[in-house]
């Protein structure tokens, strides 16, 4: 390269022109030439974009990336808008994108045009988790208390959960069909929604991810019944799992990142080490720990086998959970 | 008092010298970043949160604030100015901010609103200081019952005091709804409404590519027609004079001021609810308890006043639920959300117990911050105000290419700035035609809110109706809407009844 | 003017005609099972209203015909508002091909000189601000990227100087 890379951030805030330690000695034939954009599959400020945006940082941090990782919302109908744009993007190797299971779900639910297979993948980060929780104030202790407590609201019983087609839908649908419940499914933005909703007694329980009903739970006005994982989870040490309970319930959120059809293989590399690097920073360590996360780096191959298998599971439940209503 | 000396330590922090320069250096980038149609807090916070690692948290927080701060203030520049609202929040300014510059008056109306945004931002951060703790409750209680009625007011008191074609104005509602509901359906998860099949309209059709084409783009192309020859905007000075003048007439508008406030701090602390509501019923009370409400919406400057107090006082108020409750109240908090899980804060009500460091430097730098933009903003006044001198053509030109860009920004998609165009010239032939703007961008602001909260409380409810007045606050919301938007009618019947003899003549 | 606002009346009719199409692919009763109005029903039916009262309109502009015989349009500088949009399809046309660095520098170049009849010097300074202007607050500040087209080569070494 002609150029000589001098470290210059023009920010206008000029409070912090200190970007300091040089770049670590990347040694590999490619480097991106021009910022970097990571485009997000959901919108501004749910649980995907705010991930997204931590990776980001980090990224800028430990001086991961040559160029900056420019992170852009793209989260119209469910991802729809995302895959569409990724898909439109083939060959570029500026371009990675932030997923999370609309990756597979909205293609299946929606005929959008894109096939997956075709797509990149980069490294898969993190695998979240799901727990089934109610309002501390209830008298729901376990999960038979549950069980019967909806069976005998008739229906009723209010489950709230993100949009209709989404991961905490699904999950309803499983609880619905293990325990041969019925509730009444209360779609809301975003999982935030959802947990103030819980404690604020709107709605009777959810399917949160631990990170969105930490603070509340911290706060004893949230309390677990049971965990969607086949092993406990570490902050919540006193919560039985579903398998546990002889109920082979599991269901992850998967964030991984994904760059368009035909990337250069040494752009793919490129990206991969440095994901691999951010997978072993401490920052992000600390947050699987603190968020209860399952920090599972996949990449490759392997990676692109996981995503159809999941694909393939999420098009069983979504046949089971008949859609169209 | 414990809280004072929490408050005390935290002003401790926020007036070192490093981070009194962190406020007026993030003020002023929040000003002119608030200032471009197009672009508000949101960008200005998503661009420096990554930094802010690099400072410690408690410097970071307040360059956060700062900005935060400073594109309040910003927003209210391109409303008056251009008549462009740069974002939702700020709509309502251009009803009077708007004409006063057309008058003028420019000048008065940007020192208007910046004092009226700092009275604003000073009254809520001290309702903040004192009853951050306690309001929190409030905001649970709020489910979509009431959300769905509190929106339904903020619309009532805007429509019920509209003076347009009723048939024009219903027409304009309608499709400002209707347009909202272009993209996904949340509750059934499907796409609709995308029309030609064109991805760009699943993400729905934004706020901004609205306002932007037709305040933006429409204006302009009114204006170019209207005026044959050379434009009409009275040139605005701004003398020392005019400045004792505005001081004088500010200073009449202290009950509009704390009413905006306390409207502002209130409704923006509601989950969801934020801003821009609280700006409309702010505007709407004002004009409704003035004496002379026929001079609004002509260049009132009671009509600058009220909204910027109550959306400058909402942005303290959407704090409170995210600290509090963790729920972010606006695409900015959230970001700030974001950002404090970064320096592993755990936002809700833990918060305040565990990290009162971190809580009260906030506080503080909030009051810093509010204190530094209206001193900037003041400051800076002039050079706005010059801005506005520039010959016609020249001004078109630029602000075209501001309308162009900052459309494009937001989401980086061309498909957006087409829609600009395009909104821009059916904003304009409908002006034309004495189809008033307001209510279509306002309505495609609350649009989706209302719907969202209407249909899932029915859904909670099994489709019981009276749930919405069954719940005593989402009841009393309502019967007030009842009353919004009967109050002007019989107002209109009686004129009416009056005049019917000589008209029918 | 009357007819002007019935064609315009008529459009908003056909609008919402479009419209209530779109949305009829969704339900649009009233949904007994689930609670609530389908995801149809919300824009279908306020089309409905759209159709209805602009058919108002229309019905009401036959029975007080007070036409002030003001044309809708002023011939003269109907063109100019023509012209303009027209400048503003093409430039928007040219984004993706040309970048944002040639597209609005032209633009600005005809609206200057052509249209506003400046001078040189001014239309210059203007014309050659504003695209360094936009890079730095855009780009290197705020860290949006504009759209660039063919140009993207020629930015390279400016992405390596200042990010």
């Amino acid at each position: 390269m002609g150029y000589i890379f001098t470290r210059r951030t023009l920010m206008a805030l000029a409070a912090s022109t200190t970007l300091i330690g040089a770049a670590p000695a990347l040694a590999e034939d490619w480097s991106p030439q021009k910022p970097v954009e990571m485009v997000i599959m959901a919108g501004q400020g749910g649980g995907a974009d705010r991930l997204a945006r931590l990776f980001q940082s980090i990224i800028q941090q430990e001086n991961l990336s040559k160029m900056p990782i420019l992170p852009v919302n793209k989260g119209g109908g469910s991802g729809a808008e995302a895959l569409r744009y990724l898909k439109d993007k083939g060959g570029d190797n500026h371009t990675i994108m932030a997923t999370l299971n609309s990756y597979y779900t909205t293609p299946l639910r929606t005929d959008i045009g894109v096939n997956i297979e075709d797509f990149t993948p980069i490294a898969r980060m993190a695998l979240d988790t799901f727990v089934l929780w109610v309002n501390a104030d209830s008298d729901i202790q376990t999960l038979d208390d549950y069980v019967a407590a909806v069976k005998e609201s008739g229906g009723t019983w209010k489950m709230g959960g993100t949009g209709t087609g989404q991961e905490d839908s699904l999950v309803t649908a499983m609880l619905e069909k293990e325990f041969d419940i019925k509730v009444t499914y209360v779609p809301f933005k975003g999982g935030g929604d959802v947990a103030k909703n819980l404690v604020g007694g709107h709605i009777d329980s959810s399917v949160n991810n631990p990170s969105e009903a930490l603070g509340f739970y911290q706060a004893g006005k949230l309390r677990p019944i049971a965990a969607l994982t086949p092993e406990r989870i570490e902050v919540f040490p006193d919560t039985p799992t579903m398998t546990e309970l002889g109920h082979g319930l599991v269901y992850w959120m998967q964030r991984s990142f994904v760059a368009p059809k035909d990337m250069d293989p040494a752009a793919v590399a490129y990206y991969t080490d440095m994901f691999e690097k951010l997978a072993a920073s401490e920052e992000w360590q600390t947050y699987t720990t603190e968020k209860a996360l399952m920090a599972d780096f996949l990449t490759g191959e392997a990676l692109q086998a996981y995503f159809l298998e999941e694909r393939d599971k999420h098009a069983d439940l979504l046949g089971s959970m008949g859609e169209g209503s | 008092m414990e809280l004072l000396g929490h408050l005390a330590d935290g002003f401790g922090t926020s007036l070192m010298p490093l981070n009194l320069l962190i406020v007026f250096l993030g003020v002023t980038a929040g000003l002119f970043i608030g200032a471009m149609p197009g672009l508000g807090s949101v960008n200005g916070v998503a661009i420096v949160l990554p930094l802010t690692f690099i400072v410690p948290p408690s410097s970071a927080i307040i360059l956060l604030a700062a900005i935060y701060y400073g594109a309040m203030y910003g927003g209210a520049i391109s409303s008056i100015l251009l008549g462009i609202p740069g974002a939702s929040t700020a709509v309502a300014t251009t009803f009077d901010g708007r004409p006063m510059a057309q008058q003028g008056k420019a000048g008065l109306a940007l020192i208007t609103a910046a004092v009226a945004s700092f009275v604003g931002g000073t009254i809520s951060v001290l309702l903040f200081t004192l009853f951050a703790t306690p309001l929190a409750d409030v905001a649970l209680a709020f489910g979509p019952a009431e959300e769905f009625a509190l929106v339904l007011l903020a619309f009532m008191t805007f429509v019920g005091l509209g003076g347009d074609d009723v048939l024009k104005t219903i027409i304009m509602i309608c499709l400002g709804l209707a347009l909202s509901t272009v993209g996904l359906d949340l509750i059934s998860g499907q796409p609709r409404l995308i029309f030609f099949d064109l991805p760009g309209f699943y993400s729905g059709i934004s706020f901004l590519v609205l306002a932007i084409g037709v305040y933006g783009i429409g204006e302009i192309l009114y204006t170019i027609e209207t005026q044959k020859t050379a434009p009409s905007v009275t040139p605005a000075r701004l003398t020392f004079r005019e400045l004792g003048y505005g001081i004088k007439e500010i200073n009449k508008l202290w009950k509009t001021m704390s009413l905006g406030s306390a409207l502002g701090f209130f409704v923006g602390m509601l989950p969801a609810a934020g801003a821009t509501p609280a700006a409309l019923m702010s505007y709407g009370i004002a004009k409704l308890t003035t004496k002379t409400p026929e001079r609004f919406g002509k260049g009132a400057i009671e009509g600058v006043a009220a909204p910027e107090t109550a959306n400058n006082a909402a942005s303290t108020g959407s704090l409170l639920p995210m600290l509090t409750l963790g729920i972010p109240g606006s695409p900015t908090t959230a970001l700030l959300l974001g950002g404090m899980v970064m320096w592993g804060l755990v936002p809700g009500p833990m918060l305040f117990i565990e990290q009162p460091d971190f809580v009260w430097g906030l506080i503080s730098s909030l009051y810093t911050a509010n204190l530094a933009a209206v001193l900037v903003n003041l400051a800076l006044i002039p050079l706005f105000v010059w801005a506005l001198r520039m010959p016609f053509t020249v001004l078109c030109a630029l602000v075209f290419v501001l309308c162009l860009v900052g459309g494009f920004a937001p989401s980086q998609k061309l498909h957006d700035v087409w829609l600009i165009v395009a909104f821009g010239v059916g904003g304009y032939i409908l002006r034309k035609a004495d189809y008033p703007m307001a209510p279509l961008v306002l309505a495609l602001v609350l649009g989706p809110l209302m719907e969202k909260s209407f249909r899932q409380t029915l859904i909670s409810e099994q489709g019981n109706v009276l749930a919405f007045v069954e719940r005593p606050l989402s009841g009393t919301f309502i019967a007030l809407s009842a009353a919004f938007l009967l109050l002007p009618l019989i107002k209109h019947l009686k004129r009416l009844t009056g005049r019917v003899p000589s008209a029918a003549k | 003017m009357v007819t002007a606002d019935r064609i315009i009346a008529l459009g908003l009719m056909a609008l919402s005609a479009y419209f209530m199409w779109h949305a009829s692919a969704l339900p649009i009763g009233w949904n007994g099972m689930t609670g609530g109005p389908g995801g149809g029903a919300f824009p279908f039916w306020l089309s409905a209203i759209i159709f209805v009262t602009a058919g108002l309109i229309i019905l009401r502009s036959f029975r007080r015909p007070k036409d002030t015989g003001e044309p809708f349009f002023d011939q003269d500088t109907l063109r100019s508002v023509v012209l303009v949009v027209l400048a503003l399809i093409v430039t928007v046309a040219l984004l993706p091909f040309v970048g944002a660095y040639i597209a609005i520098p032209l633009f600005l170049l005809w609206y200057l000189k052509v249209f506003g009849g400046h001078g040189w010097g001014l239309t210059a300074i203007i014309t050659l601000a504003t695209p360094v202007f936009l890079f730095f607050f855009f780009e290197v500040t705020l860290k949006i990227l504009l759209p660039k087209g063919w140009t993207e080569p020629f930015f390279i070494p400016l992405y390596a100087r200042f990010f």
